[in-house]
């Protein structure tokens, strides 16, 4: 008798498990259909190639906010890319207190709320300019990508075996070169996908957006002044009273998901075959 | 004739404060195989290590002493001077994995910033792949990755990137330690064959490869040099009772 | 050698860098909030009115809101985090499922938080407003237990990943020495696996909790923006940075605006606090756990 006890303990338990981790997928299918069902339709040309219109004119696209994510990812990544593969390579390189201390801070960084961000970039940027700014946005997204891609490069570093630099050390190559022509080649996969990594989170933020790019429903390419951004439109949009404007908002998060979609696949397959065999 | 490439004079070095070598004094011949042979732990790599200044670039490393390449110390020449006239082949093969084969023969090159033409560049990969006994092999794949070649290839191939830099001296750190038999005989059968251009300095634990190989064995004990000569000698007639009873298989 | 000198410098000059940015990060914030400090002092902290017209700031309603959804959705998220990661680093461990559950799983957590907040402004809070009718209280729709689901389904991916992670690490031989013994899959799990997993699965709730009171855009999106003190679960509040989300671009005064910042300042530290914690609880449960 005892034993069958345990037995259907042991059948209880697992049956709670299956049954509480399929509870779990619900919320995503959920989203992704209501996504799709909602966004599918407000998707046409327009969407992409048209300014929105004010409320109650029909019609009307994103084009603005399409144009402003990707100027806000590559301020972003001008920013954070060079400066973060340098911070990561000095990590995996030198080992002292000052490094320790270092990796500290990358993570108290990465764990900083992205609304803190936000304040920080206000400060340094928009405060001094008097303007909200696409450059402010793009140094908050920077500031939030650079402790994804410090770290991806430091631990892509880490795996590199030292006979590769003993290798090319005896031939005569100089540090620099052997770092820069041979380590870091090496552990290319590596820091490309945290790169994307890194893109894949700030292309979806919108708190360190919300007082630094502001939003802007013309098209704009000047760094001073205030752009738009997908998920300031999902944001601005869907809190508007407006149902023509949720559509819109819903075609937005559409276009969001599918981006970091596509993204995730890239870093899935394309990096992966990049990857280096020792 | 024979006459004296490398002199290594007074030479201690170990890591931490922990010194491995004990004074070693020892003479490389030219164009001749030196074999240097002695228990696992008795400092036979740091010794080969110190010869091109690669010991050094491990963290904690610490050394004294003379190291003399055609009467110059090489421990006041640039350490990337000495390392392109002294080249080393590794225990495990290194091929540059982001490079393909024809990079790799070349790279010594590339990563060094020297400009050669694209001829040039042909012909001395074409050269040292067949100094390597490896021409045959990869003549038809020159341009896919160095890294899917079997460990045989690999070593030969790193053999190839090393003799393409033309160094007047080859370390080998037991190259043939992580190769099946056929490869491992193939190697010896490169060694004895490169002697004519080049000076070899061969580190290994295995009696027969020093024996079959090298004109001179170096015998290392606990960090000391216990005895040098001609290796027929030092195998027929040993001095010290510590080479015979590691020559007969007492110990190592 | 030269060149090589230069590159060992441009490495130092880029940690440095990095350091000073994260000083001047807590500088300026300090700096940001100098005033409503100077004004307020330590009253700050504890004063439950926060109204702008009257330039009266308090913390304290965003406190409350603040841990009353990082605590309820860590409570509602660890068991269906758990359960996902024994599923995924016991039960099934290789195929097909697995593949399945952690790419899904993987995706959860790539979701932006905007469109988990505008998933549960048009989702959930009608449902909570159904409920809310059903339960004879004032039927908003929007407030904090709305707003501790939508948290609970954003930490769970980062919960169940890290803690799957930890299990994977449990060493095979004391998994099977378990089994060996003719305990059940529950009883290697209770009594193995999550003794041993303990500090990592921990630290997962930790990552879960961080991102849970920094949380932003999904909280503003449906917790009600409401200034006062929460009377229940069920009321429309404001957590920390909800209320900098919602008010830092309309405050004109400087009060105002310094006292939005000493928020963000205050979970600046709050955020540097939880990480420190982290370490050094993982550190001493794993000199425990090596004993």
């Amino acid at each position: 008798m005892k034993m069958n006890k345990r037995l259907f303990k042991d059948f209880l338990f697992k049956k709670i498990v299956i049954l509480f981790s399929i509870i779990t997928l619900i919320p995503l299918f959920l989203i992704l259909f209501i996504i799709v069902k909602n966004g599918v339709s407000a998707i046409n040309i327009d969407f992409f190639t048209k300014l929105p219109k004010p409320p109650g004119e029909k019609g009307g696209g994103i084009l603005n906010a399409i144009v402003g994510s990707i100027f806000l990812v590559i301020i972003a990544s001008i920013l954070a890319i060079p400066f973060g593969v340098t911070v990561g390579i000095f990590l995996s390189e030198v080992k002292n207190k000052f490094t320790e201390t270092l990796k500290v801070l990358v993570d108290v960084l990465q764990g900083v709320p992205s609304i803190v961000i936000g304040i920080v970039a206000y400060i340094w940027i928009v405060k001094p300019l008097k303007s909200f700014s696409a450059l402010s946005g793009g140094v908050a997204l920077g500031l939030m990508m650079l402790p994804i891609i410090i770290k991806s490069t430091q631990e892509a570093l880490y795996l590199i075996p030292f006979s590769l630099r003993e290798a090319s050390f005896a031939l005569g190559t100089n540090y620099t070169k052997t770092i820069l022509k041979v380590i870091l080649p090496a552990g290319l996969s590596g820091i490309a996908s945290g790169i994307l990594l890194g893109i894949m989170r700030i292309i979806g933020e919108t708190a360190p957006l919300l007082f630094t790019a502001f939003g802007n429903s013309f098209l704009n390419l000047n760094p001073a002044k205030p752009v738009d951004a997908l998920p300031l439109v999902i944001f601005n949009y869907a809190m508007s009273p407006y149902p023509e404007w949720h559509k819109i908002a819903w075609g937005a998060a559409f276009i969001l998901i599918l981006l970091i979609f596509i993204l995730n696949i890239i870093v899935r397959k394309v990096i992966k075959r990049w990857k280096v065999q020792f | 004739m024979e006459s004296t490439i490398l002199k290594i004079r007074n030479l201690n070095a170990g890591y931490q404060n922990k010194w491995i070598l004990k004074d070693i004094n020892l003479n490389i011949e030219k164009n001749k195989v030196t074999a240097i042979m002695g228990p696992s732990g008795c400092g036979k790599s740091t010794l080969i290590r110190c010869i091109n200044r690669m010991h050094e670039i491990t963290p904690g490393a610490i050394f004294k002493g003379e190291i003399y390449l055609d009467d110059k110390n090489i421990f006041e020449m640039p350490p990337s001077d000495v390392r392109k006239r002294i080249g080393m082949v590794f225990q495990r093969p290194n091929p540059f994995p982001t490079m393909s084969i024809y990079e790799n023969v070349i790279a010594g090159y590339i990563l060094n910033g020297i400009k050669i033409k694209k001829a040039k560049m042909d012909q001395i990969v074409e050269e040292s792949l067949k100094k390597a006994f490896l021409w045959e092999e990869v003549k038809d794949t020159l341009f896919r990755k160095g890294t899917f070649l079997s460990g045989g290839q690999q070593q030969r191939l790193c053999i190839a990137r090393s003799l393409a830099m033309n160094p007047e001296i080859l370390l080998l750190d037991e190259p043939t330690s992580a190769l099946d038999p056929k490869a491992q005989a193939m190697i010896e059968e490169l060694i004895v064959r490169l002697k004519e251009n080049v000076t070899l300095v061969l580190v290994t634990h295995n009696r027969s490869q020093a024996a079959r190989a090298s004109d001179y064995t170096a015998f290392l004990y606990l960090g000391e040099l216990i005895e040098f000569g001609k290796t027929e000698k030092i195998f027929t007639t040993p001095k010290n009772k510590k080479t015979e009873e590691y020559l007969t298989g007492k110990f190592g | 050698m030269r060149k090589d000198r230069f590159f060992k410098m441009v490495l130092w000059v880029s940690g440095i860098l990095f350091t000073l940015i994260i000083l001047s990060i807590l500088i300026y914030l300090f700096k940001g909030s100098y005033l409503s400090i100077k004004t307020f002092g330590l009253k700050f902290l504890v004063n439950k009115i926060w109204d702008p017209v009257n330039e009266q700031f308090g913390l304290l309603p965003f406190v409350v809101g603040t841990l009353l959804t990082s605590i309820i959705s860590l409570l509602l998220a660890l068991p269906f985090s758990l359960s996902l990661a024994i599923l995924l680093g016991v039960f099934y461990k290789k195929g097909f499922l697995n593949k399945f559950l952690s790419y899904a799983t993987e995706l959860l957590a790539g979701i932006p938080s905007v469109i988990y907040g505008f998933w549960g402004l048009f989702f959930l809070v009608p449902i909570m407003r159904k409920i809310e009718i059903k339960l004879g209280i004032l039927p908003y729709g929007v407030g904090i237990l709305t707003a501790s689901l939508i948290l609970s389904i954003m930490i769970i991916p980062y919960i169940s990943l890290i803690s799957k992670e930890v299990i994977n690490m449990v060493p095979q031989d004391l998994i099977e020495a378990g089994y060996s013994l003719g305990a059940t899959n529950w009883e290697v799990i209770k009594k193995v696996i999550i003794p041993y997993s303990r500090s990592g699965i921990f630290a997962g709730v930790l990552l879960g909790f961080g991102r849970a009171f920094g949380e932003t855009m999904a909280v503003t999106m449906v917790i009600g923006n409401s200034n006062f003190l929460p009377k229940n679960i069920f009321s429309p509040s404001n957590t920390m940075a909800s209320v900098i989300a919602n008010e830092f671009t309309e405050a004109v005064k400087d009060i105002h605006l310094s006292s939005l910042i000493q928020i963000g300042l205050w979970l600046f530290l709050l955020s540097i606090f939880i990480n420190f914690i982290g370490e050094i609880v993982i550190n001493k449960m794993k000199v425990k756990g090596e004993k």
